[in-house]
């Protein structure tokens, strides 16, 4: 064994009823270094990482941490010997400051009575803070801070819990740009202390900047174990899906004809002068920071948020659109952003979900035809390639990427002609992307209008004919696709 | 899989209701026999048809807790127009019933147009509609009804009690209702999800609306059904009533955050409510102990819930 290795886990096997979830896995870790773990959604990621945080215990196999074997019954144990996670979706206290956030459960005390010293508490997060380069006032409530500040508070929260392995899932799923530079520079940070740091993403471009190893694992396998330096990402993309993918973006010509929705100098709370038009056929990209105010324009021509200026016409007939009821008649259909928050009921079936904006075809009368609607939403599960044992499954338990699918199949039901997709291929696999990519291609095809919100830069340049850079709401640049470069996009979109 | 977990835990309260029955039924041999069981019903169809009201607007997200002295109201209501020889026998049922929907209405908006929370809003009808009740009849019973308003919560139809035959009317239509039509999937995904709801061009306030006048609509026919039977409009009916209909509704299954439940559900919830304080007092428990006992009920019936909705 490679004393180097701060973290060794060996032959490492778990199973749930039904699934080998983890089949004989191996995985080394160094001290100070950037570690990637990648694989499709359900390739076996998060059971590793729950057993190495200890919400999960290994039916087999060795974990070896500083030359000692260990065996974490709890996530408490497993983070009194080193251990820290930063959750894809952080739990914080929000009406507790950044300071009592960070030394929860772990308070300086003094005296006999264990009265938190909170003298202490504050000059002691200050000093922490100061360490790590964040400019957060730890006087502030936590429901106050962005969610990459939030990310920050739960590092330093690690680094007080003395976190010699920190494992983070997904960090940059909800920050963008700026943010992510910063989150980098905390992690090189970390890297000189010595701490070693688990990184799970889909990012390819992120992996390419802040990994110095990547192991890539698929379905419950290990596959391997590489230098960053040496794999591009087709090489990668192949190791993780295990099949040659010639390219994700199929080439397409654009048919440009007479714009089929056209947004004159609209302006709303977040975003104002806005002017584009898209065609039938054509997919417009729009690219931006988190918080330029992509969504809420987005959004505001679907009728979710108010337009205090401008019009909108579709086919050259000017249209007032105040709610998605009115959108979804002028043929307008929203993917939104966030599947669980606006675009699933999770406690619905995948067939409720996928009729829930069509129930109209079918109720001729005054009942609904049950019988048919089942049909055509099972036509739908298999139109769309939506894995789930039944359309009468509970949508929540079905994986992120075919809760996409589904939320596409009832968009598409209603057979809008101008589709919005808001980043639609956040937070789901590779496996599950490439097949988004290629419905909006066919829909293109078909000659339906598409707008595409992606923070995604690989995918607004794949698919798009044009691409609009938002900056601070406004529309900063219109690139064509053909010429930009992710270089580009990037000048414009900075502030 | 999940949909049989689903018929599973539905079972499972349907189970629950069958033991309790052969219990009682061994333990005391005069609980099943016809007589007994007709009277079970007729008890319970008041407090189912509140029940299935309640439904509605649980599934929806919301809660109600204005039903006991929405019956109080009207039932006051509805007597003041049964004296005898005053008006048609409809005039009673059609006041009182037009009362609970605008009590409905009067709730839904609050809660949808000014965004006020459904418990608060609610809360406040509670001693609202209870105050009116006390006011309209000065505090006094309303009596000196005619036969036909009585024979509401009184007659019986080819052997059986009205209330039951009202009860199973109701059953009926609600369960259409929620399976068979648009405002009713609307309300699961409104209880659901309302954010989603609304972007899939669902008018999301009309949906709590009907929710809220289905609801108090039935709290009204359950106080002119409890004013026919027991021949008075009393001010002080119904207090607390509002408890055991969201009692039944959760040991029924559904979920009080919203987007799950079902009629069958909740009529299972009624009858067992129902049987156990038949059977208890058959068996001569004390009241106080009933209490106990329907307590434990309902924590042990959501826990089982749970351990269904877990696994």
């Amino acid at each position: 064994m490679n004393t180097d290795y701060i973290l060794c886990v060996e032959h490492i096997s778990k199973s749930f009823p039904g699934v080998k979830a983890l089949d004989n896995v191996q995985l080394n870790v160094a001290k100070g270094e950037v570690h990637a773990l990648m694989g499709e959604n359900g390739a076996g990621k998060s059971t590793l990482m729950k057993i190495l945080i200890g919400m999960l215990q290994p039916d087999s196999g060795k974990i070896i941490f500083k030359g000692q074997e260990v065996n974490f019954s709890s996530v408490h144990e497993a983070i009194a010997a080193g251990f820290s996670m930063i959750h894809q979706e952080l739990l914080p206290f929000p009406e507790l400051t950044v300071a009592e956030n960070i030394f929860m459960g772990r308070e300086p005390v003094h005296g006999w009575l264990g009265w938190i010293n909170r003298k202490k508490l504050y000059a002691d997060a200050k000093a922490l803070m100061h360490k790590l380069g964040v400019t957060i006032n730890v006087n502030r409530l936590m429901k106050t801070l962005s969610i990459a500040e939030m990310q920050m508070v739960e590092i330093a929260k690690a680094i007080a819990n003395k976190a010699e392995v920190i494992i983070m899932d997904e960090p940059t799923s909800a920050i963008s740009g700026r943010e992510v530079d910063i989150l980098f520079n905390i992690i090189r940070e970390l890297k000189k202390e010595g701490i070693a740091i688990i990184y799970i993403s889909h990012k390819m471009d992120e992996i390419a900047v802040i990994a110095d190893t990547i192991s890539v694992m698929r379905d419950g396998k290990y596959i391997g174990t590489y230098p960053a330096n040496e794999l591009d990402n087709k090489q990668l993309i192949n190791l993780i899906v295990g099949r040659e993918l010639d390219t994700i973006f199929e080439k397409r010509i654009s048919k440009s004809g007479k714009p089929l929705l056209e947004v004159k100098k609209i302006s709303g709370e977040k975003f104002s002068d806005i002017s584009f038009d898209v065609s039938a056929g054509e997919i417009v990209g729009i690219a931006g920071l988190m918080g330029a105010g992509r969504t809420e324009i987005v959004q505001a021509i679907f009728g979710l948020d108010k337009i205090y200026a401008g019009d909108i016409s579709i086919n050259g007939k000017p249209i007032k659109i105040s709610s998605p009821k009115e959108a979804i008649k002028n043929g307008i259909g929203l993917v939104s952003e966030d599947r669980k928050k606006t675009g699933l009921v999770l406690s619905s079936s995948v067939k409720h979900n996928i009729t829930l904006a069509a129930l109209k075809k079918f109720s001729p009368g005054a009942l609904l035809n049950l019988q048919r609607e089942k049909q055509v939403a099972d036509e739908q599960v298999k139109k769309f390639n939506i894995k789930t044992p039944s359309s009468n499954q509970v949508v929540n338990y079905l994986s992120g990427g075919n809760q996409q699918k589904v939320v596409i199949a009832k968009v598409l039901l209603n057979d809008p002609d101008i589709i919005i997709f808001d980043e639609p291929t956040r937070g789901i696999d590779i496996g599950a992307k490439t097949e988004i990519y290629k419905m909006m291609t066919e829909l293109a095809v078909k000659g339906k209008a598409i707008i595409m919100v992606s923070s995604e830069l690989i995918e607004v340049l794949g698919l798009s004919n044009r691409i609009l850079v938002v900056r601070k709401g406004r529309i900063a640049k219109e690139l064509k696709a053909a010429d930009a470069t992710q270089e580009m996009i990037m000048e414009y979109a900075m502030e | 899989m999940n949909f049989a977990k689903n018929y599973l835990s539905k079972y499972g309260i349907l189970i629950a209701l069958l033991v309790i029955c052969i219990v009682l039924s061994i333990a005391t041999p005069y609980f099943f026999t016809v007589q007994n069981l007709v009277i079970v019903l007729r008890q319970v169809s008041i407090n189912g048809i509140l029940a299935i009201g309640v439904t509605f607007v649980i599934i929806a997200g919301g809660i109600d807790l204005s039903l006991g002295s929405v019956i109080a109201l009207t039932g006051v209501i509805a007597a003041g127009f049964a004296h005898p020889n005053t008006y048609p026998v409809m005039m009673p049922v059609l006041v009182g019933l037009s009362a609970g929907v605008l009590i409905g209405t009067i709730n839904g908006l609050t809660i949808t147009i000014g965004k006020v929370a459904p418990f608060i809003v609610t809360l406040g009808m509670m001693t609202i509609a209870r105050g009116l009740a006390l006011v309209l009849s000065n505090g006094r019973p309303v009596t000196n009804l005619s036969p036909s308003f009585n024979f509401i919560g009184g007659g019986d139809v080819l052997h059986i009690p009205v209330p039951i035959l009202l009860f199973a009317l109701v059953i009926l239509i609600s369960s259409v209702i929620l399976k068979y039509t648009r405002i009713g999937r609307y309300i699961y995904a409104v209880g659901g999800n309302e954010n989603a709801a609304k972007a899939s061009g669902i008018r999301v306030n009309r949906v709590k609306l009907f929710a809220y006048i289905m609801c108090s609509g039935l709290a009204a026919l359950a106080g002119i059904v409890l004013a026919s039977r027991i021949t008075t409009g009393q001010p002080n009916a119904g207090i607390a009533y509002e408890l055991d209909a969201i009692a039944a509704v959760v040991i029924g299954g559904t979920s009080l955050l919203g987007g799950r439940g079902s009629i069958a559900g909740t009529v299972i919830g009624v009858l067992i409510i129902g049987v156990i304080n038949n059977g208890l007092d058959l068996l001569n428990v004390s009241s106080y102990y009933q209490q106990i006992i329907k307590g434990i009920i309902i924590i042990g019936a959501v826990l089982l819930d749970r351990k269904n909705a877990r696994q």
